[in-house]
C-alpha cells in the first residue's frame, strides 16, 4: 500500500495525528479543569511537605533510630542493625537531606498508588468487566516510558514535587491492582460460598474472608509498589522533585561519576531497607500460613 | 404446605450453558441430556423431592451427578434455571437477595466437604461465625458457640487455628460451625469424604447421635454407598442429573428401580444395611401355647419340621418347642407347654444381619423377630440369613421353616398321636398355621 520507500521514514498521507489528539485532549482537560488539578496540585504537596518536614527536622541519628527500631520490629534485629549502617553510610556520604526528600516523596506517592490501586483490585476482582476494562489500561500505564506522561503531568502540575509524584503513582501503581485482584480471585471458592451460606453480605464477605485471605498477594503488590516507585526517583529528578534523583540528574550533565555513584548507592541502600520491612510487614499482618510476600531483594531467611 | 415438610424441591432443573432456559424447556419436553449438550450442560434435570422434618437425607450418585448443584440450589448458592424450592415454609426461588440471607442465617446452614474454615480464625471464632453474622453479642456467640464445640468433642481446642488441626477435627469445627447457627436444615456435601475412613466412620457415627440429640433435618451428599446406607433414613440416588429412585436402603437395596442403582448398590455392605426386619419371613410354624402339646406335634408333622414356635395371647413370642420334647410330654400324657418351652434370643426388626449370626448360630434355631411390645413378627431361618448375606437373591417362595429336617420321622409321631387319642381334650382346637402356606 506505501506509495514508495520513502514514505517509509516520512509519510505525509498515512500520517495518523494521534499526537496531536492527544495534546488537544490534554489542553481541554487543562483549561476544562483547572481548578481539580489546583486541589490535587495543593493536596499532594501539603502531604509531601508534611512527611518531608518529619523526616528532615528531626537530627539524622533520631531517625536513623526511628528507622531501625521498626525494621527490628517489622523483621529482625539484623535487619535493624542493618539500617542503622546503611543510613549511616549515607549520612557519610553527604547524602542524607536528599535521601529523606526521596523517601517523603516515596512514601507519599507508594501511599496514594496503594490508596488507589486497592479499591480497583477490588472491583476488577468482582466483575469481569471491570477487570476487562482495567487491565489494558494498566498495562499501559507500566509500559508506556515514563517520560511521556511527565510532560502532561508538568503540564498540569508545574514543575516540582507534584508531577514526580502525579508520574511515580501512574507508573507504580499496576502490581498493586494487579496482585489485589489476583489475591481475592484466588480466595478458596468454598470458603467464600462457606461466607455466603451463612448468610453474610458481600461486604462482610469482602472484609471478613477475602481481604484477610489475599493479604500474602495484597502485601506482595504493596512491596512491588514501593520498589517500583523507587525506581521513579530519578525521573521524578528530572521535573525538578528534588531529592537523590536530582543529584543523579545533575552529575549526568556534568559526567560526574563521583556524585553518580553516591546518590546511586544511596537510593540502593533505601530500596533494601524498604523492601525487607515491608516484606517483614507483610509477614506480619498474614496470619493465615501463606507464603508472605515476595521480596524483590530475596535473602536468606534468619528466623522463622 | 404440611408443617413437617422441612425442605421441599419441585420440578428443579440447572443448566449451565448459553441458552439455559432453552434446554430446560426441551429437557422438560422429553429430550435427552446428550441431545441438548451443545447448548449447555444439565446438571440437574426435573427433581422433585420432600424432606421431612427430622430426616436424614441423603442423595447418592456418581461424581458429575449433579449432586452438589442440586444441594447448592437448596440453599441459593445456584440459582435453578427453573423449578422451586421451599425451605422451612419460605419459597427462596422468587425472593431477594436479603431475603435469602436471612433464610441461610435462620434456616439452613452448611457443611463442606474440604471444611472451608476461616484459616484466620481460631476454632472457636469459627464456630461462631454464624452468629455473628446473625449480629449475636460477641459474648453470648462465644458461650453458645464454645456450648457446641465441647458437644462435638472439641473441648480444649477452642483456641487453636484450623491448620493446627487434623482432618477429621477441622470437619468437627465444621459441623459446630453448622449446628451453633441453629438452623433446623443442615447441607452437608461430601462432608466425610475428604477424611480417613476409619475417621469417616466416627464422624457417621457421631453425626447420627448428634441427629437423634437435637433433631435437626439433614441432606447429605455422598458417592459412598456404604456412607449413605448408614446415614439414610432415605436415599435419592443420582445419575445424570436425574433422580432415579428414592427410598429407604432397604428398598434401594432389595428393590433397585433399575440396573444403574442396581449396579450402584452391587459391592455395599449388605451386613451392616439390611435389618432382621428386611429379610424376615413369616412364622409358618406357630401355635398357641393354649393348643397343647399333640396340636404342636401335629403342626410339626405337617410342617415337616423340628421345632415351632409358641405365641401367647396376642401374638406375644413365648419360645420355642422341639420335636422330641414335646413328644416325650405327649407320651407322658401332659398338656402344658410351658414345661418344655426353650427360650433363645429373640431379636429386635431393626437388627442389622451382622449382628443377627451369632445369636443364630448359638440357638441353631430360626431366629425369631419380636417387635417392642414382644409380638412375634417374623421369623429368620439360618439359610435365610445366610442367602441375605452372600448376596444371592432371595427365593420369593418361603423357605422350609426349620433347616434342620424333622429328627422324628412322620409315623412316629403319628403313632403317637393315635396312642394318645384321648389326651386330646385337654387342648385348645385347631392348630394355628400363620402366613402363607
Ligand atoms: N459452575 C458450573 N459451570 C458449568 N458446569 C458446571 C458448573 N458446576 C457444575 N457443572 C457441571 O454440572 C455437572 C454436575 O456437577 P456437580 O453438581 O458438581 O456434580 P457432583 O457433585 O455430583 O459431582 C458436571 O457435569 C459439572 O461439570
Ligand atoms: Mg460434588
Amino acid at each position: 500500500m506505501r506509495g514508495s520507500v520513502m514514505s517509509l521514514t516520512s509519510n505525509d498521507l498515512f500520517r495518523l495525528p494521534l499526537g496531536r489528539w492527544v495534546e488537544a485532549a490534554v489542553d481541554w482537560v487543562t483549561h476544562s479543569f483547572t481548578g481539580l488539578f489546583t486541589v490535587i496540585r495543593s493536596l499532594f504537596l501539603a502531604l509531601y511537605d508534611a512527611v518531608d518536614w518529619a523526616l528532615v527536622t528531626p537530627p539524622f541519628w533520631a531517625v536513623i533510630i526511628v528507622l531501625a527500631t521498626l525494621a527490628w520490629y517489622l523483621s529482625s534485629w539484623k535487619l535493624g542493625l542493618g539500617t542503622v549502617l546503611g543510613l549511616l553510610l549515607v549520612v557519610s556520604l553527604n547524602q542524607w537531606a536528599n535521601a529523606m526528600h526521596t523517601l517523603a516523596l516515596v512514601l507519599v506517592a507508594s501511599a496514594i498508588a496503594i490508596a488507589l490501586s486497592l479499591p480497583l483490585g477490588i472491583w476488577a476482582a468482582r466483575s469481569t468487566v471491570a477487570s476487562r476494562v482495567i487491565r489494558p489500561i494498566l498495562d499501559l500505564m507500566q509500559t508506556m516510558p515514563a517520560f511521556v506522561y511527565l510532560i502532561p503531568a508538568l503540564i498540569l502540575f508545574r514543575v516540582g514535587v507534584v508531577p514526580g509524584i502525579v508520574a511515580t503513582v501512574i507508573f507504580a501503581m499496576a502490581p498493586g491492582v494487579r496482585l489485589t485482584e489476583l489475591g481475592i480471585r484466588s480466595v478458596d471458592r468454598e470458603v467464600v460460598e462457606a461466607g455466603q451460606a451463612f448468610g453474610a453480605s458481600p461486604g462482610r464477605i469482602l472484609r471478613q474472608i477475602q481481604l484477610p485471605l489475599a493479604m500474602p498477594s495484597i502485601m506482595a503488590g504493596v512491596n512491588q509498589v514501593i520498589m517500583l516507585s523507587l525506581s521513579m526517583v530519578v525521573i521524578a529528578g528530572m521535573v525538578g522533585a528534588g531529592g537523590l534523583g536530582n543529584d543523579v540528574v545533575a552529575s549526568l550533565q556534568t559526567i560526574d561519576v563521583a556524585l553518580g555513584f553516591e546518590a546511586g548507592i544511596s537510593v540502593v541502600i533505601l530500596a533494601i531497607v524498604l523492601d525487607r520491612m515491608t516484606a517483614g510487614l507483610g509477614a506480619r499482618v498474614v496470619t493465615t500460613g501463606q507464603p508472605a510476600a515476595s521480596s524483590f531483594f530475596p535473602l536468606e531467611k534468619e528466623n522463622t | 404446605m404440611n408443617e413437617s415438610i422441612a425442605v421441599q424441591a419441585k420440578n428443579l432443573y440447572k443448566v449451565f450453558g448459553k441458552k439455559p432456559k432453552e434446554v430446560a424447556r426441551r429437557l422438560s419436553e422429553g429430550a435427552s441430556r446428550d441431545e441438548v449438550s451443545a447448548l449447555g450442560t444439565a446438571a440437574v434435570i426435573d427433581a422433585s423431592f420432600e424432606v421431612k422434618t427430622g430426616e436424614i437425607f441423603v442423595v447418592m450418585g456418581l461424581s458429575g451427578s449433579g449432586k452438589s448443584t442440586l444441594i447448592r440450589m437448596l440453599n441459593g448458592l445456584v440459582e435453578p434455571t427453573s423449578g422451586t424450592v421451599t425451605v422451612v415454609g419460605t419459597t427462596i426461588t422468587d425472593i431477594s437477595q436479603a431475603e435469602l440471607r436471612r433464610v441461610r442465617q435462620k434456616s439452613v446452614s452448611m457443611v463442606f466437604q474440604h471444611f472451608a474454615l476461616l484459616p484466620h480464625r481460631t476454632v472457636l471464632e469459627n464456630a461462631a461465625f454464624g452468629l455473628e453474622v446473625q449480629g449475636i453479642a460477641p459474648v453470648e456467640r462465644r458461650a453458645r458457640a464454645q456450648r457446641v464445640v465441647e458437644l462435638v468433642g472439641l473441648a480444649g481446642w477452642e483456641d487453636k487455628l484450623p491448620r493446627q488441626l487434623s482432618g477429621g477435627m477441622q470437619q468437627r469445627v465444621g459441623l459446630a460451625r453448622a449446628l451453633t447457627a441453629e438452623t433446623d436444615v443442615l447441607l452437608m456435601d461430601e462432608a466425610f469424604s475428604a477424611l480417613d475412613p476409619l475417621i469417616r466412620r466416627e464422624m457417621q457415627e457421631q453425626l447420627v447421635e448428634l441427629q437423634a440429640e437435637l433433631g435437626k433435618t439433614i441432606i447429605f451428599i455422598t458417592h459412598d454407598l456404604n456412607e449413605a446406607m448408614f446415614l439414610g433414613d432415605r436415599i435419592a440416588v443420582m445419575r445424570d442429573g436425574r433422580i432415579v429412585q428414592v427410598g429407604s436402603p432397604e428398598d434401594i437395596l432389595t428393590d433397585p428401580a433399575n440396573d444403574y442403582v442396581a449396579q450402584f448398590v452391587q459391592d455395599v455392605d449388605r451386613a451392616r444395611v439390611l435389618t432382621a426386619a428386611s429379610v424376615m419371613e413369616p412364622a409358618s410354624a406357630e401355635v398357641s401355647v393354649t393348643s397343647g402339646p399333640r396340636n404342636a406335634l401335629r403342626t410339626m408333622r405337617d410342617l415337616q419340621s423340628s421345632a415351632v414356635f409358641v405365641v401367647g395371647r396376642g401374638r406375644q413370642y413365648l419360645g420355642v418347642v422341639r420335636d422330641r420334647d414335646v413328644m416325650r410330654q405327649v407320651k407322658a400324657g401332659e398338656t402344658d407347654l410351658r414345661d418344655i418351652l426353650r427360650k433363645p434370643q429373640a431379636v429386635s426388626p431393626d437388627t442389622p444381619l451382622v449382628d443377627l449370626v451369632e445369636p443364630s448360630i448359638e440357638s441353631g434355631l430360626p431366629l425369631a423377630v419380636v417387635n417392642e411390645t414382644g409380638k412375634l413378627l417374623g421369623t429368620i431361618p439360618r439359610v435365610t440369613l445366610l442367602a441375605a448375606l452372600g448376596n444371592v437373591p432371595l427365593t420369593t417362595q418361603s423357605i422350609p421353616i426349620m433347616e434342620s429336617p424333622s429328627r422324628l420321622t412322620r409315623r412316629d409321631i403319628s403313632e403317637a398321636l393315635t396312642e394318645t387319642v384321648g389326651y386330646e381334650a385337654a387342648a385348645g382346637t385347631e392348630h394355628r398355621t400363620g402366613g402363607r402356606a
